[in-house]
C-alpha cells in the first residue's frame, strides 16, 4: 500500500492497529511486573526480556497508529494518555499473573496467537505492517520457546505443577475466545490483505497449542462460547489498575522525558 | 528472589560459552543455573547475549569440568617458566612478511 489511507478506512486500520499494539502493551507491561519477583534472577530476566520485546513491538504499532491517526499523538500519547475504553487490547492479556505457572500460561497461549498472527502478516498488504510482523515473529517464535518450554516442565513435573498450571489453563483458557472471534474490523482487514482471516490463525494456533499441551501432559479445556469485548475497548476490571500504574507518571507530570 | 530454590534443592550449575562472532572461538563468560541444558541456552541467551555479546552459545554443566588443582600449581606449570626458547621469537622475520 503507497498512498495512506483517509477517511473511514483510515479510522479502521487505525482501531485494528491499536488492538495489535495494545495486546503487545498490555501483556508487556504485565510481565514487568514480575521484575524482583520472579523464581531465580534468571526468570526475572527472562521474563524482562519478553516484556522489553512486547513493549517494543507496542512502540512500533503504537507510532504507526498515531501516523494513521493523523491527528499530532504519538507512541507515548497513545500509550500513557488514553481511557481505559479507548484502550482494545483482548482481554486475556490485561488478566492478574497470579503464580509463575498461570503467568506462563498465559503467556504460552499469546505467543502461540502472535507467532501465528504475526507469520502470516508478514505478507500484509500494508508495507509498514508487514515489516513490523517480519520483525516481531523472530522475537515471538524465542518467546513461545521460552513459554512452552516451561509448560511442558511444569506440566510434566510433579503432581503440584501439573495440577496448578492444568488450573491455569481451565482458568484462562475462556478468554482464548475472544483471540479468533472475528467482527466487522477484522473481516475487514482481511477483505484488504491487511490481516489473516482469523479462522487461518485459530487452525494453526489450536494444532501448536495441542502439541505443546499434549508435550506438557496437559487437558485441552472444553471451549464454552463465551464473549469477551477487549477488542471493542470493553475491558475487564483489571486493566483500570494496570493503567494507573502506567499511566501515573505521565498524568503526575505531564510531558515529562528522561 | 532468590537463586537457591530451597536448600539442597537448587538447580545445577552451568558453564556458558559465547562466540561472539563467526570465526571466533567461544570464550567462557559465566556461570548460571538452569534445571536442564536447554533451560540453560535459554538463560544464556537472555544473560549474556542481550547486548549483542554473541551469535552462538555452549553451556556445559559445571560438574563435567575437571579442572586442575591450584595445589599443583608449581608442579605443572613451573617447569615451562624457564623454557622461553619454545617461544618462536628467535626467528628473523623478514621485511616482507607483513603479517605472522
Amino acid at each position: 500500500m503507497s498512498a495512506a489511507p483517509s477517511g473511514a478506512a483510515a479510522q479502521d486500520l487505525f482501531r485494528f492497529v491499536l488492538r495489535l499494539g495494545d495486546l503487545s502493551l498490555v501483556l508487556g507491561q504485565r510481565l514487568g511486573e514480575w521484575v524482583g519477583h520472579a523464581p531465580a534472577l534468571e526468570e526475572d530476566l527472562g521474563l524482562a526480556n519478553v516484556a522489553l520485546d512486547l513493549i517494543g513491538q507496542a512502540r512500533l504499532l503504537l507510532t504507526y497508529a498515531g501516523e494513521i491517526e493523523a491527528k499530532g499523538r504519538g507512541e507515548d500519547e497513545l500509550a500513557f494518555l488514553r481511557e481505559h475504553g479507548d484502550y482494545f487490547n483482548a482481554v486475556l492479556a490485561e488478566q492478574p499473573n497470579g503464580d509463575f505457572g498461570r503467568t506462563i500460561v498465559r503467556q504460552v497461549l499469546i505467543d502461540a496467537f502472535q507467532l501465528e498472527l504475526y507469520e502470516r502478516m508478514a505478507t500484509s498488504t500494508d508495507e509498514r505492517l508487514a515489516a513490523i510482523a517480519a520483525k516481531s515473529v523472530k522475537e515471538v517464535r524465542y518467546h513461545l520457546r521460552y513459554s512452552s518450554d516451561w509448560l511442558v516442565r511444569l506440566g510434566d513435573g510433579t503432581e503440584a505443577s501439573n495440577a496448578r498450571v492444568q488450573a491455569a489453563l481451565e482458568a484462562l483458557w475462556p478468554y482464548t475466545v475472544e483471540l479468533f472471534a472475528e467482527d466487522e474490523l477484522d473481516r475487514s482487514m482481511a477483505d484488504r490483505g491487511v490481516a489473516p482471516r482469523l479462522s487461518d490463525v485459530q487452525a494453526a494456533w489450536s494444532a501448536r497449542i495441542d502439541a505443546i499441551l499434549a508435550a506438557a501432559t496437559l487437558q485441552r479445556p472444553k471451549d464454552r462460547p463465551h464473549a469477551w469485548h477487549g477488542k471493542r475497548g470493553q475491558h475487564s476490571e483489571h486493566l483500570g489498575y494496570i493503567l494507573a500504574e502506567m499511566q501515573h507518571l505521565q498524568r503526575t507530570y505531564p510531558g515529562a522525558r528522561w | 528472589m532468590s537463586n537457591t530454590m530451597e536448600e539442597g534443592r537448587e538447580w545445577p550449575l552451568y558453564e556458558v560459552f559465547v562466540r561472539a562472532r563467526g570465526g571466533l572461538d567461544h570464550k567462557h563468560v559465566g556461570s548460571l543455573h538452569a534445571s536442564d541444558a536447554r533451560m540453560a541456552i535459554d538463560h544464556a541467551r537472555d544473560l549474556y547475549t542481550r547486548r549483542q555479546e554473541g551469535v552462538s552459545i555452549w553451556v556445559v554443566p559445571s560438574k563435567e569440568i575437571t579442572a586442575s588443582d591450584p595445589a599443583e600449581t608449581d608442579s605443572l606449570f613451573e617447569p615451562a617458566r624457564d623454557k622461553i626458547y619454545r617461544h618462536p621469537t628467535f626467528y628473523e622475520i623478514p621485511d616482507e612478511v607483513k603479517t605472522l
